[in-house]
């Protein structure tokens, strides 16, 4: 008899009634980003990622019109390699009383918002910021094999060492064992695949900010670029960057006097599906879906009190295509298996289409700065100032990395 | 058929004790899996305890039958985000076990990476990468 497990995400049904009502979530609406700051992304920054962190930190503080003394929590990945302490030196931040990271890579990326949420609503600090900051183009590659040759002698933890001594051990590869098995058992062509990477390209085409920022990319070109691990091809891939971003957080009731129009968090949650491991996840009962995105978003959902229908422009992790292109489905933005018709043409996650998408060009096209960059579009959709902005949105989605624990949240304006 | 670059090392297994007795077998060329003798579900990978039965005394290796099907699989078809160790091209493979887990290993010699499709029957074969190495591969087997 096969183990039942999962059942939740296997028949699709988030049972809520054994969570936490929403009506006692202390985040929910009353918790707001406030502040966004980025440093220009490059594929050469010939800067340290202290001091990228320090500029991005220091205009999303000008953004939310709040002194940098007046910021009194920190909170990051555990993957970010500045020095927190240093950074505290050098920002001046006299009166830091909270600070801590979040580990899972880019896992993180909705997790760390939301610990700074629940950090300002149950009265620990007042505004925390939110940062990342890597070189990860110019410095040290953590997603390239060669970064692992140089640097370990053993896999790093037991459950590594099933598949790095096979040299499996860069995360495109895991997530392409996932997206191999998805695109056969859904019929989905990489002629379809392609659109995600194009419509993508359009976007950042029209964001000064982005690293593909004025260079065009067809559909004909996405078909004619090499593979790098089949089934991904180099289009598939996101970009290697240097840069920083940072946000800030603070409760809806001070947010009131801040310089900016409030992004409310509506609900955000984190995930951590039983037979995780951190990307090479095989042994659930599939792996033709992003389990740790769907119990992410649910939650997410459950808290917000809203359902992927409701949302109208979505911010969806994409380390590579497919990482986006699932997210749909899990998001239910389309229905299981149909994520590659849905996506064909293009049209459907166009900025006037049915579920815009990565409107700033997302991780494959702006830049990758592990997901950070998707929260900064996130706001400025909802404040009304994306270069690609939808009209009027009210709700938008942020996902984080699959395949370890994971996050998102749902913003409203 | 995967080849090494000399010089530079293979990532050895982490082994601890929850999964020593796996990966000594793999060096004396046996494939074992992780059963619970209680629920006699099987795990992949090995752990302390049976998460459906909360036992920590009821998990044992058992031995694998050694056949199953690929389920998924990747091809490195440059060397960007394959190991620098190994020549490319060179497959991984997910196979689905006939006792249910699913095991990741490469492509043995017998089998090209242009060879692979998800529902191919493969089998469990060995291969002494150096003194202190011995891994798992998948080669070709009769349905
Ligand atoms: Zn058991």
């Amino acid at each position: 008899m096969a183990r039942k497990i999962l059942e939740e995400y296997m028949n699709r049904k988030y049972d809520a009634d054994i969570k936490p009502k929403p009506a006692l979530n202390m985040i929910k609406d009353k918790t707001a980003i406030v502040g966004i700051g980025e440093t220009k992304f490059t594929r050469g920054s010939g800067r340290d990622e202290m001091d990228m962190a320090c500029e991005a930190i220091k205009k999303a503080a000008d953004d939310a019109g709040i002194k940098l003394e007046d910021i009194d929590g920190l909170e990051t990945f555990t993957l970010d390699r500045t020095a927190m302490p240093f950074i505290v030196s050098t920002l001046g931040l006299k009166n830091l009383r909270f600070a801590s990271e979040v580990s899972f890579g880019g896992g993180a990326a909705c997790a760390v918002t939301l610990h700074a949420a629940a950090i300002v609503a149950t009265g620990v600090a007042k505004n925390v910021v939110c940062y990342r900051s890597l070189n990860e183009s110019s410095g040290h590659k953590f997603g390239r094999g060669d970064g692992y040759a140089k640097y370990m002698l053993t896999a790093p933890t037991p459950h590594y060492g099933y598949t790095f001594p096979m040299g499996f051990c860069t995360p495109l590869s895991w997530a392409g064992a996932w997206g191999r098995r998805w695109m056969h058992e859904f019929n989905v062509s990489y002629e379809q695949i392609g659109w995600w990477a194009v419509v993508l390209r359009e976007y950042a085409n029209k964001n000064p900010l982005a690293l593909f920022h004025n260079k065009p990319m067809t559909h004909e070109d996405y078909m004619n670029v090499q593979m790098i691990v089949e089934p991904l091809r180099l289009f598939d891939c996101c970009v290697d960057t240097d840069g920083a971003c940072a946000h800030i957080v603070t409760t809806a009731e001070r947010a009131k006097d801040l310089k900016q129009k409030p992004v409310y968090i509506l609900g955000a949650g984190q995930s951590a599906p039983i037979e995780q491991e951190i990307q090479t996840v095989y042994n659930r009962p599939t792996i033709a879906g992003l389990f740790e995105t769907w119990y992410a978003a649910h939650e997410a959902y459950r808290v917000a009190g809203v359902e992927g229908k409701d949302i109208d422009v979505a911010e969806l992790y994409d380390p590579y295509s497919l990482g986006g292109i699932m997210s749909l489905e899990e998001c239910d933005f389309c229905e299981r298996g149909d994520a590659g018709n849905f996506i064909e043409g293009g049209d459907n996650i166009r900025v006037d289409g049915k579920m815009p998408t990565n409107t700033s060009g997302g991780l494959l096209s702006e830049a990758y700065i592990h997901g950070f960059n998707l929260v900064n579009e996130g706001v400025r959709q909802l404040r009304g100032t994306s270069y690609n902005q939808v009209k009027d949105p009210e709700l938008c989605m942020v996902t984080a990395g699959p395949g370890v624990p994971s996050s998102a949240m749902v913003l409203r304006n | 058929m995967v080849e090494y670059v000399p010089g530079i090392p293979i990532l050895k297994p982490y082994i601890d004790a929850d999964n020593k007795a796996y990966w000594d077998a793999v060096k004396e060329e046996k494939f074992v899996v992780q059963q619970c003798n209680k629920c006699k579900n099987y795990y992949q990978p090995p752990r302390p305890m049976c998460p459906e039965c909360l036992t920590l005394d009821t998990m044992e290796f058992v031995p694998s039958t050694g056949k199953g099907e690929v389920y998924s699989y990747i091809i490195y078809t440059t060397d960007k985000m394959a190991y620098p160790a190994m020549k490319i091209p060179y497959a991984v493979m997910v196979v689905e076990m006939e006792e249910g887990v699913r095991i990741t290993a490469n492509n043995a010699p017998d089998i090209d990476t242009d060879e692979i499709y998800i529902g191919m029957p493969v089998e469990v074969t060995f291969a002494k990468i150096d003194d202190d190495l011995t891994l798992y591969q998948f080669k070709k087997r009769k349905s």
